[in-house]
């Protein structure tokens, strides 16, 4: 689409946008968020760039395949079911590890690899989604 | 709690997700396919032996406690069903490497494939009624995909029915499952059997068993609502058509068979109705699809209403609802699964030989191919049920079964449909594999050979696996019909199924 | 709300299936988004509708704030929400796909002459160079 204020306003938009949808997978871990949430919200940004400079455009901002997107996020969200198994705990139970680095204590987890699992793959299928009708 | 119980579902995970990250490499899905296909059937065959050495296994996934959390149990018929959905797994991974062009290779088949075989093996694994819901979805968007893919005008038209149709009964069942919910407040399939004998309310049980009967119908392709079938499974490649015509209307069968058992008891006073009725559709499925398949003159059309046919059967032996009858049921299950793809793989090579499906421009298979025709006649003779095939101890048990209980008149047409069966098989012995070569057969035809130059025997092989299963199965029958009454009878018992997802009550 | 809830959703039930019933592809898929989100409604209200807390735990303390609502029916509903999204995504694509192929929506004509059944499968005659399987 031809617009100026749509460019000018995508270039800066995009930006915000990815760090509002990485803000709210964050924040996902303890309050209203998640990777849902922020998949919508990442998928959103690379659409309004679609459209606003056109799906090959868009396709080279985003850098990876989005299929390979959704293939990385499948394979995360299994292994992050699979790590209990090495422990002989079933499934998908969630498995915490905390490390304490003095001023960033840091928590990693099961859960939220889960979570970025479910991120890329949203991003992906939607991103897919609208691409392929795009292009049509 | 055993944590092999997540494998079979684990396993075609993980192998769609490496085929979608090499899906540029056709080689490396292929061996992708077959390799996790392989590994399925080996996890398949040890939880095998944990169900037959210490009888149902449950886990809680997420190590929440049963009625909150998902529940993965299984029982005998859960382990029957596994153990032929991984076998049709490897076997349409070989028949795919010749079969499937390198376009739809593209396009993602590889990954849809196991995703496809991850739902069914889902659904038969859950004792979660929602779960229930979302595998089955798992299980639809694969099979819609599979079914497109490749965009002829006839695929389109065939996809367009199958899909709406589909959509819709999912509504269907997620509107019953909102409506156990409403009642019951649980969604555990143990904790449901217990709860919903206590619903005051018979006749909302009643209409809820009913919006199961519909949803699940139009799955399994029933009586009234079967049209859907025969209008599409036969415009996919040969491949797809075997496992949509094998495996996935099964998996709809499965799904009355679990629901009906546990959930809605025929024998309880909430469903008085539902024997007579699952009687007469079993009755009318039965002789309708006989008479659309008689009526037909394409192969794999005559085949698709054949399976509308073979489902009134199962149908029936779960309305005899009596160790002998869903026994039987079971055992027609797994038997149709074999009998059925094989005829659908044998159509397929029948049509690269001759180049088309049509009856009527087919003939001279039996002259030029003897060996296949040969396979053919294992296939459609276990079908309509001649000793000593598999299929002829499936309708025997449940001809036992119906006269056992006195249920003469249904029995009878059981029978005769047997020989209306056979009746439509003489037609396509007939006219494709008798007859004189017609004119416009491709020049290949009769130089070609079977094994050899022309790698026909990549479909060879599976169509030999199958029909050498086919024949073990019927002259030995005693073990699996074993295992279908172990089965049968922990279905009809539903306090060990409760007793081992909730703990002793 | 109670009695409410059902009624609207029964109302566009039947609408979705009024609508599922016209010749045009495009009102069979809006019929079906309909029925779909008149379920989702079905669900959330068979949940029982509730004026609680939100579900959620403060910081510092291990439960929520009693009396809380049922988080159940909403993750019900959202799953299906996600899963009627996908699908639905994929009827709208093989509805154009449909119209673009078959050159038009009107399901009369979409579905007639689908006899030619041997057409769907191009037959491989790559038997002389000894296939490429």
């Amino acid at each position: 689409m031809k617009s100026l204020i749509l460019h000018t306003a995508t270039r800066l938009m995009i930006g915000v946008l990815v760090l509002f949808s990485l803000f709210l997978f964050f924040r996902g871990h303890d309050e209203p968020g998640g990777g849902f949430i922020g998949g919508l919200v990442g998928a959103g940004a690379f659409t309004l760039y679609a459209i606003a400079f056109g799906t090959e455009a868009s396709r080279k901002v985003l850098r990876v395949h989005p299929i390979t997107l959704i293939a990385i996020g499948l394979l995360s969200l299994v292994v992050s079911g699979l790590i209990p198994m090495f422990v002989a705990e079933p499934f998908l139970t969630g498995k915490w590890l905390f490390i304490e680095w003095g001023a960033f204590d840091t928590k990693l987890s099961t859960p939220l690899l889960f979570d970025i699992g479910v991120y890329l793959c949203v991003v992906g299928f939607i991103v897919t989604v609208i691409f392929s009708l795009e292009e049509e | 709690m055993n944590g092999m119980l997540v494998l079979p579902v684990a396993i075609p995970l993980i192998t769609a997700t490496l085929a979608l990250l090499f899906r540029k490499s056709s080689v490396l899905q292929r061996w992708f396919g077959i390799l996790g296909m392989a590994a399925l059937l080996g996890s398949v065959m040890i939880l095998f032996r944990d169900v037959y050495t210490d009888g149902i296994q449950v886990l809680q996934l997420g190590t929440w406690a049963a009625p909150f959390g998902i529940t993965l149990v299984a029982d005998m018929l859960t382990m029957l069903m596994l153990g032929i959905s991984a076998i049709m797994g490897v076997v349409i991974g070989i028949y795919s490497l010749y079969d499937i062009d390198k376009e739809r290779e593209r396009f993602g088949y590889y990954p849809l494939l196991h995703i496809l075989i991850m739902g069914v093996n889902g659904s038969f694994l859950t004792g979660d009624i929602f779960n229930l819901y979302v595998w089955f979805e798992v299980m639809l968007i694969a099979s819609f995909i599979l079914l497109a893919l490749g965009n002829s005008k006839n695929q389109l038209q065939g996809a367009l029915k199958y899909v709406f149709i589909n959509l819709f009964s999912s509504l269907i069942f997620l509107f019953g499952v909102a409506m156990l919910y409403g009642m019951t407040g649980t969604l555990n399939m143990a904790d449901l059997a217990v709860r919903l004998p206590m619903v005051e309310n018979t006749g909302l049980v009643t209409t809820t068993a009913m919006l199961f009967m519909v949803s699940f119908g139009i799955k399994a392709a029933v009586f009234p609502l079967f049209f859907w079938l025969p209008a599409s499974y036969h415009t996919p490649p040969v491949a797809i058509s075997a496992i949509f015509g094998g495996l996935l209307t099964k998996v709809g069968v499965y799904a009355l068979i679990r629901v009906f058992t546990l959930l809605f008891t025929q024998d309880s006073t909430h469903n008085e109705y539902l024997h007579t009725i699952l009687l007469w559709v079993g009755g009318f499925t039965m002789v309708i699809g006989v008479l659309g398949a008689a009526s037909h003159m394409e192969f794999r059309k005559i085949l698709s209403f054949h399976i509308v046919s073979q489902i009134g059967y199962m149908i029936m032996g779960l309305a005899f609802n009596t160790a002998m009858g869903i026994m039987g049921a079971i055992f027609y299950v797994l038997h149709n699964i074999l009998a059925k793809s094989n005829l659908f793989l044998i159509s397929g090579i029948a049509q690269r030989l001759l180049g088309t499906f049509e009856l009527k421009k087919m003939g001279g298979l039996y002259k030029h191919y003897p060996f296949l025709a040969v396979l053919f006649l294992i296939s459609a003779f276990a079908l309509a049920g001649f000793p000593p095939l598999s299929g002829f101890w499936a309708k025997l048990s449940l001809v036992k079964a119906g006269l056992s209980i006195e249920q003469y008149v249904i029995t009878g047409v059981a029978i005769l449909v047997g020989l209306l069966t056979l009746f439509s098989m003489t037609k396509i012995w007939l006219s494709a594999f008798w007859g004189t070569v017609p004119e416009e057969t491709p020049e290949h035809f009769g130089k070609i050979p079977l094994f050899g130059a022309g790698k026909l025997y990549i479909l060879m092989i599976p169509v030999m696996i199958i029909a050498g299963l086919i024949i073990a199965v019927g002259l030995y029958a005693q073990p699996l019909l074993e295992l279908c009454m172990t089965a049968a009878e922990q279905l009809l018992d539903p306090s060990v199924y409760i007793e081992a997802v909730l703990g002793p009550q | 709300m109670d009695t409410i809830l059902p009624i609207i959703a029964g109302a566009i039930f039947a609408t979705g299936i009024y609508l599922l019933l016209r010749r045009s592809l495009i009102l069979t898929i809006i019929g079906i988004i309909l029925i779909s989100n008149s379920v989702n409604l079905a669900l959330f209200s068979l949940g029982r509708l509730s004026t609680e807390n939100p579900p959620l735990i403060k910081a510092g303390s291990l439960e929520p704030l009693a009396p809380f609502a049922n988080p159940l029916p909403q993750a019900l509903i959202l799953t299906a929400i996600v899963i009627g999204f996908g699908l639905l995504a994929f009827a709208l694509a093989l509805a154009y796909r449909s119209y673009r192929e078959l050159g038009t929506v009107d399901q009369d004509e979409l579905l007639e002459d689908a006899e030619d059944t041997s057409a769907a499968i191009v037959p491989r005659n790559d038997f002389k160079k000894g296939g490429d399987a």
